[in-house]
């Protein structure tokens, strides 16, 4: 497996979409600190990207690397390599690559700024974890996908529909509910309901601990008491690393029984 | 002859009108008087005491002549605690130059460093005061002024702690160039009128910066309000004037810039709210006018929350605020006119420097945040900004008359002097 993931993060260093990527966010990263000259409010900036784009190419890339390097797969198929390896080696390095470039493209402006002598360190490194997270969840999804559909356009449309699920679908419903039952408590529901979609869990997480928290006003503290507390931080991460593992998973079941 | 006789008249008259008001008492720890009470007792109208640099460990020193106390080099008088420090209770005392520590606190009493009782034309000046329960308590006395005094309160929470400079029934003071900080309000009015409140500091206060009840006439003029827990109240007055103020840095989940509360009449006019979770929130507050002021980087520059009409907005700069405007309701009474918005994406093409574009202030999510609460959760969500945008397109659920119809292109530059 680790083979695997070795020439997968090889093939993915050397093309060249991984270095678009890579210079799109040192790009980002130094317009930013470059207009903006206030590491905090650069990290707001970023976090409407993050939230956004990083789960958006993941998925995008996810389906297109499978549907690309298909014919190699499927000549490491008939070698005496274990299946469930071939496909979490080329997941993993797909992820790994994407969030590399990502940590990488964004760490250096900021590191060169000073972010190391800045208030701003931990909710930047929050954000480059968390966006280290959503690469992964939304690689692992798109590679379910594309396992689960033989046919590309029909993988792909599956792919985009479900980032937009997760980036704006979702809160539609999330906003649809909550004003539905406006009459109810509402604060365990919402505290659940963000848990359950990752794109909203990072945004929260990061909300939170930037200064626009108190913006958030009751429910904001309610939050930020579930938050700001080492279980809820514990919590949080474990249902990323869920949303990790889960997908991961199916991954895993499907390739073990699939037919080529 | 007859001149002799005239001018040794007008010398002896001197010699006893000079005797009989500027005669000085001097106390220091090695004079003949030693406490200040002995000072103030021995003293006549008119008269002068210094004290001169020294701890002095009196308390409930009373004031019953109009008299000058005056401190040379800033000498201390300890309370230990014991209750009242110094009551002026007559006409025309002036005091300066004191630091005052150690008042008692008490929940059936409102002691203060110096309580002015039923007085006219008294000067309270360049005092220092410090652990303190109430500062400078004012009753009903009027014609004086508070100028220069320095207090460092070490409050904590609300209900065990008291205001730095207070007034209660009283008329034509003028509050001036005062530092107060950490205590409960910083400046109180209950009753007052006609108060000039100029070139102050107050700063870290855990309830208001100034605090308003039932006051009128009033002008706040040239303060600096800093992160108290709301810049200023104001509530059921009239008549006011707030200008030139800078309201600042008010951030916590429930602080405010200005809080305005059955407020009629007023003019609030050059201020700049900057960071604040709420510039200014009002509510039942009728014919207000708010020009010149500048609002940036607040969470809520202007938080409408009802019964408030015929209220002139107009030449304000609305700077990288979360939400410039949020309203509950959809009866729009307000005007809006000739302010920038720093959110504003028309286009001028005529190029008179007015957007040919009406611009709404009021964003559909504050609205639905207003509604309901639990849904500020999805701030800065995508789909939030999607339905903002459709909502700026076509209007369905904000006021459909809520818009500045004469938009600024360019940053207004307020003539501030």
């Amino acid at each position: 497996m680790l083979k695997i993931l070795k020439y997968s993060f090889y093939d993915l260093m050397r093309s060249r979409w991984s270095y678009v990527y890579f210079l799109f966010y040192l790009l980002l990263g130094v317009v930013l600190l470059f207009l903006n000259n206030d590491l905090s409010k650069a990290v707001i900036t970023l976090m409407n990207v993050i939230i956004i784009l990083v789960p958006l190419i993941g998925t995008i890339f996810g389906v297109m690397y499978y549907y690309n390097s298909r014919e190699f797969t499927e000549l490491l198929l008939a070698q005496p390599v274990k299946r469930s390896s071939i496909f979490l080696g080329q997941y993993l390095g797909v992820a790994t690559s994407l969030s590399m470039s990502l940590v990488i493209g964004l760490g250096f402006p900021f590191v060169f700024y000073g972010i190391f002598n800045s208030s701003a360190i931990w909710d930047f490194s929050l954000l480059l974890i968390t966006g280290a997270f959503l690469t992964f969840i939304f690689t692992a999804l798109a590679f379910v996908i594309a396992l689960s559909n033989e046919n590309k356009i029909k993988g792909f449309g599956y792919a985009i529909l479900l980032w937009l699920f997760m980036a704006v679908i979702y809160d539609g419903l999330f906003l649809m509910s909550l004003l539905y039952f406006e009459d109810y408590p509402l604060d365990k529901f919402s505290l659940g309901a963000t848990m359950l979609n990752p794109v909203d869990l990072s945004r929260v997480l990061i909300l939170l601990k930037l200064d626009i928290s108190a913006l958030l006003g009751y429910t904001g503290a309610v939050f930020q008491k579930f938050f700001g507390t080492n279980f809820g931080l514990i919590l949080s991460f474990v249902m990323l690393v869920c949303w990790v593992i889960i997908p991961t998973f199916f991954i895993w079941r499907i390739a073990k029984k699939k037919d080529f | 002859m007859r001149n002799t006789n005239v001018i040794s008249v007008i010398i002896i008259l001197l010699i006893c009108t000079t005797n009989s008001w500027a005669n000085t008492i001097t106390v220091c720890a090695t004079c003949v008087v030693q406490t200040i009470s002995e000072g103030i007792a021995k003293a006549q109208v008119g008269d002068t005491v210094i004290v001169h640099k020294g701890i002095y460990k009196e308390a409930n020193i009373k004031i019953n002549k109009g008299i000058t106390l005056l401190g040379k080099d800033l000498p201390v008088i300890d309370g230990e605690k014991k209750g009242e420090i110094i009551t002026i209770g007559a006409n025309n005392v002036t005091l300066d130059g004191f630091k005052i520590i150690n008042v008692g606190v008490s929940y059936t009493t409102d002691y203060a460093s110096v309580r002015v009782v039923n007085s006219e034309n008294f000067i309270i000046q360049n005092l220092e005061l410090e652990k303190l329960f109430f500062g400078i308590y004012l009753q009903k006395s009027n014609n004086g002024k508070v100028l220069n005094n320095k207090v460092r309160g070490e409050a904590v929470t609300e209900f065990n702690s008291g205001n730095a400079i207070h007034l209660w029934y009283c008329k034509n003071v003028e509050v001036r160039g005062n530092d107060v900080q950490k205590v409960r309000d910083g400046i109180y009015l209950e009753f007052s009128h006609n108060i000039k409140i100029i070139d102050n500091l107050s700063k870290n206060n855990v309830r208001y910066g100034l605090h308003f009840m039932f006051s009128n006439n009033n002008y706040v003029i040239n303060n600096i309000f800093e992160t108290n827990g709301a810049g200023i109240a104001l509530m059921f007055s009239k008549f006011m004037e707030v200008e030139n103020n800078i309201i600042q840095k008010n951030w916590g989940t429930a602080a405010y810039g200005i809080l305005l509360k059955e407020v009629n009449d007023a003019n609030l006019v050059n201020n700049v709210f900057l960071e604040n979770t709420v510039g200014i929130t009002v509510e039942g507050s009728n014919r207000l006018l708010y020009s010149h002021n500048d609002f940036t980087s607040n969470g809520y520059a202007l938080k409408v929350k009802g019964a408030c009409y015929d209220n002139k907005i107009v030449e304000n700069n609305f700077l990288y605020n979360s939400f410039d405007i949020s309203y509950n309701g959809r009866i729009n009474d307000n005007r809006f006119n000739n302010n920038f918005w720093s959110n504003y994406t028309g286009y001028d093409l005529d190029k008179n420097g007015i957007g040919d574009v009406p611009y709404r202030p009021v964003k559909l999510f504050s609205y639905i945040v207003n509604r309901t609460p639990e849904t500020i959760i999805l701030l800065r969500s995508l789909f939030i900004d999607i339905i903002d945008f459709s909502e700026k397109v076509s209007p369905v659920f904000t006021p459909d008359d809520l818009m500045d119809k004469n938009p600024k292109m360019k940053i207004i530059s307020h003539d501030r002097n």
